[in-house]
């Protein structure tokens, strides 16, 4: 049939059974090799599943995971130079974790006493902290001891058995290189709380956290914070971590926040405020923009005490005030929260309401025959008792004449229901309101009026209603005027910048941990009041002759001084202890410089500072050289002798 | 003659095809379908259970993408079981070409994932030709055997056969793809087997493959050349000894064993740790195989083999009744694909083969696998369609 039979070949060889029984025969032996592979995989299970499966069990409950938590540091925060003012170090910190200690009393106890006698601390120290960080900060491990030695964390390490639920971690702790420097600016960082925890700014973060939680710490909180990174290791049943990394998530640091501070004009602010051993406040602003180059409280506190995990009662005590004293306690900043009358640095305020309003004219003269009387036989008198004679608006603001200021002030009532000019451009230029610096707690203040007064009448919270007296008080920053010195420099600003009413702030930009600008902080002013150009001369032309003429009221201090400026001193009266009772003078000064054309405001204030001459002046003054003088200017601060009399009949 | 037609209302309605056998689904191999649904459906099923929180926020991350390459897989199967199989006998030139020229491609410009560059990203997903390079090779090769076998020698048809299987299963070697590259030698083998390539040949195979191995393993890092990559040889080597380094390649094996072991005969179900908290790793691919055994225990591990069994078993059954030669060496070529991917996997799994990076057909999770898997189903669906038409034909051939 094939004529060649060898050149077919096989498979197409027509023997179609030979063919079909080689198939067969070729598919059983692949039958065959996947049976036997089938048979060692069965066994090989049975082997592992049925007979080891003890063993293998008891190796997945060793396999544990703990989620560590890696801390992001926190960004810094630096002066408008670029110097640090809170930085972060890194601290090993010996922690217990309580939930892994020995449950058993005994073994518990035995473990922390043999612990105690390692770092030198006893027993009850050791329970004692335990029980009070658990109380306060209830999700973090409980700190025992901060940067503890190398030795003690190698020690640890080799001996990890027998020390459960201990260990050294890094932690990053705020570090102030200036020490109590701007402490009110900053604020500080704590732990979160269950309060805040609910708070929707705070989404993200976890109890055990550090949040700030006063000044720039807070207001910048979600800029400074970072992110946290994550871990998650392989821990043994002992919970001691095998080394094998099951994911990881790295932490992203916080951006760094550059404040608008100056770091001369700050420290000239707080020693010159804090110089008199009295409660005070500065404040130092571009009035251009206001950004603030130096802002202060006195009494200060030191922020880095809140590094430490848990504050002692009598630290409490010390910063937030044990609350039996009248006295605010240092956590309190006087120059954003101090609700106090301004004296008569309220009177340029006065000048422009009295101008804008036509009740007062540059060239309206006024008699001050010493004796304002406010009927029924009372009189107002000047602060010094004596008399004037006829002043116009210009020499009445250079020897702060009051009853200039009393009659204009009862001219601006024009009505006891309802505010007048005084109080509209009271409020219009800063006061009454929060100026919306960006620093937490600020308060309002008040500019009294006929509605707030005849409201609280009809509430029976006072002993009557509105009358023009109480304008005419307030016309000279008397009685129920409450305002801080934030407020006042911001009022100051306006006349002095052409009415820009600034909005405050302390922060410049926010720069990524590699230099990169993230951020500009500068905010349009709040609003802006057109206040005429001759009206403004006229007022700054009066407080510069009350600081540098011949007969002004801070002559003594600005008399000399190298820079011409216009600045207002103020003395309020209060009662700090209630009224009627024991009357203190509340000194106050406020200054543009350089005169003409101002570029920075500095408003101080000195509770129980006596006249505005006697302490805010001279602080002023200091605060002022610092300025000039990282300016370029070389002023040389001569010993400002306080004046301990005064001399002239005007009030200050 | 009297016609008589029926009121219009007893007419017999037409028969109209339903939408089962539209698709074609009425003609397939029962068993084999049903198997091959039964492992995606448990794919699905596992995933659905044990990946809810490996992503944050998408719980159905898994599920829903392995369900719609699923879907996209039966689609294919489907498709490919109604055409005639042995047409791609004449498209052999250019499946092979088709072939060579995706998985040179990808080693020029493909994407790397941990070294090894195996995917090529198109618009809309990443593909990874060495999958479907697979089906293309057998296809190719079962062509060519049946080609050669006109005019040539025997022994120049295995030489021949063996080189033009080879050669892709180097170039994915050098993807490098060590496991891929196995599968592509056991489908030329299977197709030489099949074809009933001597048995002598084989032996001479057997021994140039010792010689080259002492090569590679033992010469020639001893001249300072080795040829394989260090992770791979890492994980040859610690698969002999896997609990000696816990940190390194052999800690898979390790946990793999744990997790495999842990699940005990009926498995540790929501108390499963071992893929939960991340120590398996790979464990929605090439470790699938421990979490059904950590999950659902020797039953569960029991049930997906038996599947795998299953299709096999129909495998080799179609490669029998095939029409033609073709059809045996595709299905032959098919069934020695599974039982290599099958066994390998699973041999990994379980601790008795070396780390090669394979996965597990249908369950792992991966788009090209399971619709390259679904392909290789739909092909022997379609010898198995075809050799019931021949034999359907030749029935009633003999009885008219």
């Amino acid at each position: 049939m094939f004529r060649d039979e060898r050149e077919r070949p096989p498979v197409f060889r027509d023997e179609r059974e030979r063919t079909r029984t080689q198939l067969n025969l070729r598919i059983a032996v692949l039958g065959g090799i996947a049976l036997v592979m089938f048979s060692i995989v069965f066994f090989r299970l049975w082997y592992l599943q049925v007979l080891s499966s003890a063993k293998y069990t008891k190796e997945a409950q060793n396999n544990q995971v703990r989620q560590i938590t890696v801390q992001a540091p926190r960004g810094e925060i630096l002066d408008r130079s670029g110097q640090a003012l809170v930085k972060n170090r890194t601290a090993l910190s010996l922690q217990v974790r309580t939930i892994e200690l020995p449950s058993r009393p005994h073994k518990r106890r035995s473990e922390l006493v043999r612990l105690g006698k390692l770092v030198g601390m006893p027993y009850s120290r050791i329970r004692h902290d335990i029980h009070v960080q658990h109380k306060q900060v209830p999700a973090s491990p409980v700190t025992l001891r901060r940067d503890v030695p190398y030795d003690l964390v190698y020690y640890l390490r080799e001996n990890q058995d027998r020390f459960p639920g201990v260990s050294v971690n890094r932690v990053y702790v705020r570090t102030y290189p200036h020490g109590t420097l701007a402490a009110h600016v900053l604020g500080y960082v704590r732990e979160i709380d269950a309060p805040e925890l609910k708070e929707p700014r705070f989404a993200g973060v976890k109890p055990g956290d550090q949040v700030g939680q006063a000044g720039v710490e807070d207001s910048y909180d979600s800029v400074l914070r970072g992110i946290n990174g994550m871990e998650r290791v392989q821990v043994d049943a002992a919970g001691q971590p095998t080394g094998h990394i099951l994911t990881r998530r790295a932490p992203k640091g916080g951006d760094n926040l550059k404040l608008s501070l100056s770091m001369p004009v700050q420290e000239a602010g707080e020693s010159a405020v804090s110089s008199f051993g009295l409660p005070g406040a500065f404040v130092a602003m571009n009035v251009h923009n206001g950004q603030i180059l130096g802002l202060g409280s006195n009494p200060t506190y030191d922020p880095s005490v809140f590094a430490k995990p848990v504050l002692t009662k009598a630290q409490t005590a010390a910063i937030f005030g044990s609350g039996t004293s009248s006295n605010p306690a240092p956590i309190y900043d006087r120059a954003i929260q101090g609700l106090y009358p301004t004296g008569s640095t309220m009177k340029p305020i006065t000048s422009v309401a009295g101008l804008e309003s036509g009740k007062l004219t540059a060239s309206t003269v006024i008699n001050d025959t010493g004796c304002f009387d406010i009927g029924g036989g009372h009189c107002l008198r000047n602060a010094g008792g004596g008399a004037n004679g006829a002043l116009t608006l210009v020499p009445a603001l250079q020897v702060s004449d009051d009853y200039f200021f009393y009659q204009v002030g009862a001219w601006l009532n024009t009505s006891d229901s309802k505010n007048g000019p005084l109080q509209k451009w009271a409020k219009t230029l800063g006061l009454g309101h929060t100026t919306g610096i960006d620093l937490p707690g600020e308060t309002s203040g008040l500019v009294p009026g006929p509605p707030w007064r005849n409201g609280l009448y009809k509430e029976h919270k006072t002993d009557r209603p509105w009358s023009y007296g109480d304008n005419v008080q307030l016309a000279t920053g008397q009685g129920d005027l409450e305002a801080d010195p934030l407020q006042m420099a911001t009022a100051y600003a306006a006349i002095g910048n052409g009415g820009d009413v600034v909005r405050p702030h302390v922060g410049l930009d926010v720069t990524k941990p590699n230099g990169q600008v993230v951020q500009e902080i500068d905010p349009a002013p709040q609003r802006h009041v057109n206040i005429d150009p001759t009206y403004r001369a006229d007022i700054l032309q009066g407080i510069h002759e009350a600081a540098q003429a011949a007969g002004g009221t801070s002559y003594q201090v600005f008399g000399g001084y190298p820079v011409p400026v216009a600045g207002k001193t103020g003395t309020a009266v209060r009662y700090p202890y209630g009224y009627p009772g024991p009357e203190v003078d509340q000194s106050w000064y406020v200054v543009l410089a350089p005169y003409p054309n101002p570029k920075v405001v500095v408003a101080v204030t000195i509770e129980r500072g006596g006249f505005g001459v006697q302490a805010a002046a001279p602080a002023a003054q200091k605060i002022l050289t610092a300025y000039f003088n990282s300016h370029g200017r070389n002023i040389k601060q001569t010993g400002v002798s306080v004046p301990s009399s005064v001399s002239t009949v005007g009030a200050y | 003659m009297e016609v008589q037609t029926l009121p219009r209302r007893f007419a017999r309605p037409r028969e109209r095809p339903g939408v089962f056998e539209r698709v074609g689904i009425t003609s397939l191999d029962p068993l084999l379908t049903v198997g091959a649904l039964g492992l995606i459906a448990f794919s699905l099923y596992t995933f659905a259970v044990t990946t809810k929180h490996q992503i944050p926020g998408q719980p159905d991350y898994y599920v829903v993408r392995q369900a719609v390459y699923g879907g996209i897989g039966i689609a294919f199967m489907l498709a490919l079981a109604r055409i005639d199989y042995s047409r791609l006998r004449e498209l052999r030139v250019g499946l092979y070409t088709a072939m060579l020229t995706s998985i040179i491609a990808v080693l020029m410009l493909g994407s790397a994932t941990r070294g090894s560059k195996r995917w090529i990203t198109l618009p809309f997903f990443t593909f990874q030709p060495s999958e479907l390079g697979k089906l293309l090779l057998l296809c190719a090769l079962a062509g060519f055997a049946i080609d050669r076998g006109r005019h040539l020698s025997e022994r120049q048809r295995t030489a021949r056969l063996m080189a033009m299987g080879f050669l892709p299963a180097l170039i994915v070697f050098a993807q490098p793809d060590l496991g891929t590259a196995g599968v592509y030698i056991v489908i030329t083998l299977a197709v030489l087997f099949i074809a009933g390539v001597r048995w002598t040949h084989f032996a001479m195979l057997a021994a140039i493959v010792a010689t080259a191995a002492t090569l590679v393993f033992v010469v020639a890092p001893l001249a300072g050349h080795p040829v394989l990559k260090g992770y791979q040889q890492n994980r040859l080597t610690s698969f002999l000894n896997p609990s000696q380094n816990p940190k390194s390649s052999s800690y898979q094996i390790n946990q793999s064993l744990i997790a495999v072991g842990s699940g005990g005969k009926t498995g540790r179900g929501e108390q499963a740790t071992q893929a939960e908290n991340g120590f398996l790793p790979e464990a929605d691919t090439d470790f699938i195989f421990a979490v059904v055994g950590e999950r659902f225990g020797f039953v569960g591990a029991a049930f997906v083999l038996s599947l795998y069994a299953l299709l096999i078993w129909r495998a080799l059954r179609i490669t029998a009744l095939s029409k033609n030669l073709y059809g045996s060496m595709i299905a032959g070529g098919i069934a020695a694909m599974l039982m290599f991917h099958v066994f390998v996997n699973v041999g990994i799994t379980i601790g008795i083969l070396p780390i090669t990076g394979i996965p597990l057909p249908l369950m792992s999770f991966g788009g090209s696998s399971v619709v390259v898997t679904f392909m290789a189903i739909g092909l022997l669906q379609s010898v198995y369609v075809q050799a019931r038409l021949a034999s359907k034909s030749r029935a009633t051939a003999s009885a008219y």
